[in-house]
């Protein structure tokens, strides 16, 4: 890309054009299958209730003493994104080791790792998330469990590389000490990787937190629960009040976990 | 990101204190109580894991073997799943080129402006594509147009931001250079800003793109459009044979868009 050529060759040009007709054919497809409705017919009037109840959020529903509120919500919400990240970065610690290739002799080992890490990354974990619904009911349960697979593959990936740069020299004086196997995973490459694994952790949790506000959109607990509530009865300054506390949470978190992964690393 | 140890520099001198215990098991406290109060105040308990997974088993086996059938009747509305990342894609990226002229420090000295669009930006950025889209089911009614809104808010944010980095990470030289020759401000973004930016901006377009094409998939739970309508509808009918199948097809078309596009992008960069 980016060629700076003066005189363009008849190839480029035919390639061009080959790679403009494509796109032509792609957007024409594309749009031929999505019937634009248009508006409702009273989109307009759902709008200026939006737009009112935006502007008045509902700021009795911060907190309520008996029941649900916003902020028992978002630390519900919070909850499962922590618990979601502490159970993967349990889980991940076996799958990393078994992808990474300088962890064990032949490929044949380390290479069906990667294949289930990124078959773990291809599933959305909303997918996840209703699968888990379905096995152990709707509620908060559903939404760690589905946290918690979900980014086995991300972190595991991450973690795997991570093992596979790291530096021999450890390792092999602790051989040539005569350390057995253990030792030297105690000794020369869990120092070596833990600062870099719980940085991932931390931004994994960043990730999760994003997810787990609309995990309940399915049922899978958090504040995405009442906010689904509010939707459906269009109650817009209670989604109004939710949509400020999730942003403020999101916002929060993004900061507290920037500042650590800055110390760690 | 990696930890290097810098053991060759490492003189007697440098020696490192050891590390302070009690620090070290203070923090593994901390973590241990805020762990348990997640699980106290969510519900969660270990119990719940041992007895939820055999269900999880027994959910699987159910999916197989998955209803091959079925595959006529999705094909329409993973393609509509496609068509809705596509467009949804596109006018994300559109609305993205000004927002991230603007926002960069190096087109806008003015930290004023390019702050206020950061800080929308942000703003943006916190709000799940899920969200986006049930929120625009409920202005717009039920169907693909708003997975195509969702998608064009998800993606604005996250192109515009990729973006506004790398034009504020692009050389100088031929910017000063068309400023002491005298360009106006849309000659020198043409000519200086562009040709350096554009493969980076496609790539980030791709990217996104393969994004989007997940959330597609499952916009449809909320209501807006696409294969994810079919997949609520059929485990609510509890034809896990036919989820399967749904997920299956969706991995498939997934994969097969990733694998192109990550390709188109090595060629780019």
């Amino acid at each position: 890309m980016n060629t700076t050529t003066l005189k363009k060759s008849p190839w480029s040009r035919i390639r061009f054009s080959l790679i403009a007709l494509a796109l032509i054919l792609i957007y024409w497809w594309a749009f031929s299958g999505i019937r634009f409705e248009g508006f409702q017919e009273m989109a307009k009037t759902v709008s200026a209730a939006i737009l009112n109840g935006f502007l008045h959020p509902d700021w009795s529903y911060i907190y309520l003493p008996d029941g649900e509120d916003l902020l028992r919500g978002l630390l519900d919400t919070l909850s499962i994104s922590i618990l979601g990240t502490v159970i993967s970065a349990v889980l991940c610690i076996p799958f990393a080791f078994w992808a990474s290739a300088n962890m064990s002799r032949t490929r044949v080992i380390s290479v069906p790792g990667k294949i289930v890490l990124s078959i773990i990354r291809v599933f959305p974990e909303i997918i996840v998330a209703i699968l888990f619904i379905k096995a152990v009911g709707p509620g908060a349960f559903a939404g760690v469990l589905a946290l918690g697979i979900h980014s086995i593959g991300m972190l595991a990936k991450l973690f795997s590389e991570t093992i596979e740069g790291i530096d021999r020299g450890p390792e092999e004086a602790m051989i040539a000490c005569g350390a057995n196997r253990l030792q030297i995973l105690r000794y020369a490459v869990i120092p070596q990787i833990v600062p870099a694994f719980l940085s991932y952790s931390i931004y994994r949790f960043e990730i999760n937190i994003r997810s787990a506000t609309t995990l309940g959109l399915v049922g899978a607990g958090g504040i995405g629960t009442p906010l689904i509530f509010a939707l459906d009865s269009r109650n817009w300054s209670r989604v109004a009040i939710i949509l400020y506390g999730i942003i403020i949470l999101v916002t929060l978190t993004d900061l507290i976990s920037g500042w650590l992964r800055k110390k760690i690393i | 990101m990696r930890a290097e140890a810098p053991l060759g520099k490492r003189t007697p001198s440098s020696i490192p204190d050891a590390p302070n215990r009690y620090k070290r098991y203070s923090i593994w406290l901390f973590g241990i109580i805020v762990v348990l109060l997640c699980s106290w105040r969510s519900g969660v308990t270990p119990y719940q894991l041992v007895v939820g997974l055999p269900q999880m088993g027994d959910l699987l086996a159910q999916m197989f073997p998955p209803d091959w059938k079925y595959l006529d009747k999705i094909w329409k509305p993973m393609m509509e799943t496609v068509q809705i990342a596509i467009i949804g894609t596109t006018f994300g990226a559109i609305l993205a080129v000004p927002v991230s002229l603007l926002s960069a420090y190096n087109v806008i000295p003015n930290r004023w402006v390019a702050g206020i669009f950061r800080f929308i930006l942000n703003l943006v950025r916190t709000i799940p594509d899920l969200l986006f889209a049930s929120i625009f089911v409920a202005v717009l009614g039920i169907g693909p147009f708003a997975g195509v809104l969702a998608l064009i808010f998800f993606s604005f944010g996250m192109i515009a931001k990729l973006t506004y980095e790398a034009v504020e990470a692009i050389d100088p030289g031929p910017l000063e250079a068309m400023t002491a020759v005298g360009a106006n401000k849309l000659q020198w973004i043409r000519y200086g800003v562009v040709p350096q930016v554009m493969g980076q901006f496609i790539s980030f377009v791709l990217y996104t793109f393969e994004v989007n094409v997940r959330a597609a998939s499952v916009l449809g739970l909320v209501g807006a459009g696409g294969i994810g309508l079919l997949l609520n509808r059929s485990l609510g009918q509890l034809r896990y044979d036919r989820s399967a199948i749904i997920i299956l097809l969706t991995l498939a078309i997934v994969l097969l868009i990733d694998y192109g596009s990550s390709r188109i992008r090595r060629k780019l960069l």
